[in-house]
């Protein structure tokens, strides 16, 4: 798999208040990767993420997934949203299953997987229970499951763990890292954490803003077996750091009154 | 707290134990007045007078009979209302152009009152059974229709939008998305509305009619029969009440998640 975001633009809106949220982003993603996007709020991360999905549309360049052109949502690129998106009326096991009904998977191996997928993510036990019996980080993971369970080539995280508390948020970026290397999947997390970004991606971008655009990447090749001591390490301390020194440049550069 | 205090505590807490001891206290008050003779007994019946006149159409099976003419013209015009709103409903909720083309229209036809229709219902389709229904056709098919496109329109897009990474297609969408999430606004809409479906029928009757409980309080009216005429508002009360609790019913059995 490999998916090729090509010098990607995107206006919003039409005329005297159209603006630029996107300017000229582009990036590689290869099977097995992950891959994390950072950047502060409003600097078009959501919106780079849906143009991946399909759910928008670029106003120039191209999203090549096997060098084939993205036209719209597919189930080779799964999404992760930040608000939790189950199917209130659906259990948790329905909610797996989901998009293997919608493409028309036969009832038992919608069964199997859907019990796969549910082991995977640790809920085995839930399976019949409904959204609002779970807890944010279960929810996340049944949303996670179900994304899997469609078979995609990509999994697009938007900030899955945005609206977590601290100590669940943790548990939930071990769960994440430990399914990236059991089943070695493909992924592209969208972030405000850089602690989040450099324990679970190889990569991570810097997004700058307004307009948004790639400014810098950082290669993280960390030694990841055990995320708990990860988090002390000096090298993972120096480049959290020098992260968050390229985001403040950043910041300082864009609220500064133009030239 | 003694003993007996914190039973009669548990007892208030029950809501419907304080529901039955209002319409006791309404009973009582009346039986007071009307045995104390304060007011004509031909303006205000005792209760014992009220149930013996029940009786007696019971008995001879006016009652049942005015009750199912009623109860028939209400259905009839509802379930048409219901059929034509769901998917005119769905279509302006779903489409921005449909919605911009009708809502102005629909909002304004909202605000004529129904019965206002009756002389025009009756010019062209005479006394029979067709303009009592489409009163209540015309009555209630605004707004449910407003009703459910509103419902239409907060479905969350999170949900449509996670279909659509998932693979669903858009009719797929609509049926397995859109409809489940809507279906507790709809019923409630439904409910809602059913209330002023069954206000349509007694006015028409009122009008013009051979048979239907308000058709039977305009002739208790003729003949100062005001015992005949509390039965007939009590009925009615009745039946309404029974309809609002078969639509709660059926809700909390198929929509238990929304609860
Ligand atoms: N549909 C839209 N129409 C107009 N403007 C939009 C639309 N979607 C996003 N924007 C604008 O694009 C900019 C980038 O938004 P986006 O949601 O992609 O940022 P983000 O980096 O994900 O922010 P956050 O970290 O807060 O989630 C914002 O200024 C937003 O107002
Ligand atoms: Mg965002």
């Amino acid at each position: 798999m490999h998916l090729s975001v090509c010098g990607i633009s995107k206006w919003f809106g039409h005329g005297s208040t159209a603006k630029l949220v996107l300017d000229n982003i582009s990036f590689d993603l290869h099977s097995g990767e992950f891959v994390a996007l950072v950047g502060s709020s409003g600097s078009g991360k959501s919106t780079m993420m849906r143009l991946v999905a399909g759910l928008e549309r670029p106003s120039s360049g191209e999203v090549l997934v096997d060098g084939k052109p993205v036209r719209g949502p597919g189930h080779d690129r799964g999404m992760v949203f930040q608000k939790y998106s189950l199917y209130p009326w659906m259990s948790a096991a329905a909610n797996v299953a989901f998009g293997m009904r919608l493409q028309g998977l036969a009832a038992r191996e919608v069964k199997e997987r859907t019990a796969y997928f549910l082991e995977v993510v640790g809920l085995a036990d839930a399976a019949r229970r409904l959204p609002r019996e779970l807890s944010g980080g279960m929810q996340q993971r049944v949303a996670i499951a179900r994304a899997l369970a469609a078979d995609p080539k990509v999994l697009l995280l938007d900030e899955p763990f945005g609206a977590l508390d601290l100590q669940i948020r943790e548990s939930m970026q071990e769960f994440l890292h430990d399914l990236w290397r059991r089943t070695g999947l493909t992924a592209l997390l969208i972030t405000h954490d850089l602690e989040e970004a450099l324990l679970l991606a190889q990569r991570v971008h810097i997004m700058a803003p307004r307009p948004g655009r790639l400014v810098q990447t950082v290669e993280a090749d960390l030694d990841r077996s055990d995320l708990a001591h990860l988090r002390v390490t000096p090298r993972f301390l120096e480049l959290r750091e020098e992260l968050a020194r390229s985001l403040r440049q950043l910041d300082a550069a864009a609220s500064a009154p133009a030239s | 707290m003694s003993t007996p205090l914190r039973r009669i505590q548990r007892a208030i807490d029950q809501p419907w134990i304080l529901g039955v001891s209002g319409v006791l206290v309404v009973l009582l008050a009346w039986q007071l007045i009307a045995s104390s003779g304060v007011v004509d007994r031909l303006f205000l019946p005792s209760p014992a007078a009220v149930w013996a006149a029940g009786s007696a159409q019971a008995h001879e099976g006016i009652l049942l009979k005015d009750a199912l003419a009623s109860i028939g013209r209400v259905i009839g015009g509802f379930a048409l209302s219901a059929i034509v709103a769901l998917p005119l409903g769905i279509a302006m909720g779903s489409s921005r152009v449909i919605c911009q083309l009708l809502e102005p229209l629909l909002g304004l036809i909202r605000y004529m009152p129904a019965p206002a229709f009756i002389p025009l219902l009756i010019i062209y389709f005479g006394l029979g059974e067709l303009p009592k229904i489409l009163l209540i056709f015309i009555g209630t098919l605004f707004f449910n229709t407003l009703m459910i496109m509103d419902a239409v329109k907060f479905v969350p897009t999170e949900l449509i939008e996670t279909a659509r990474t998932l693979g669903g297609r858009s009719g797929q969408i609509l049926l397995q998305v859109v409809a489940p999430c809507i279906a507790p606004q709809v019923l409630d809409a439904y409910r809602i509305n059913m209330a002023a479906a069954w206000n349509l029928v007694i006015v028409a009757e009122l009008v013009a009619a051979n048979e239907g409980l308000g058709k039977r309080i305009s002739l208790a009216q003729r003949f100062l029969r005001t015992d005949e005429i509390f039965v007939g508002l009590i009925v009615i009360g009745l039946i309404g009440l029974a309809i609002d609790l078969g639509f709660r019913f059926v809700m909390k059995r198929s929509c238990a998640w929304a609860n």
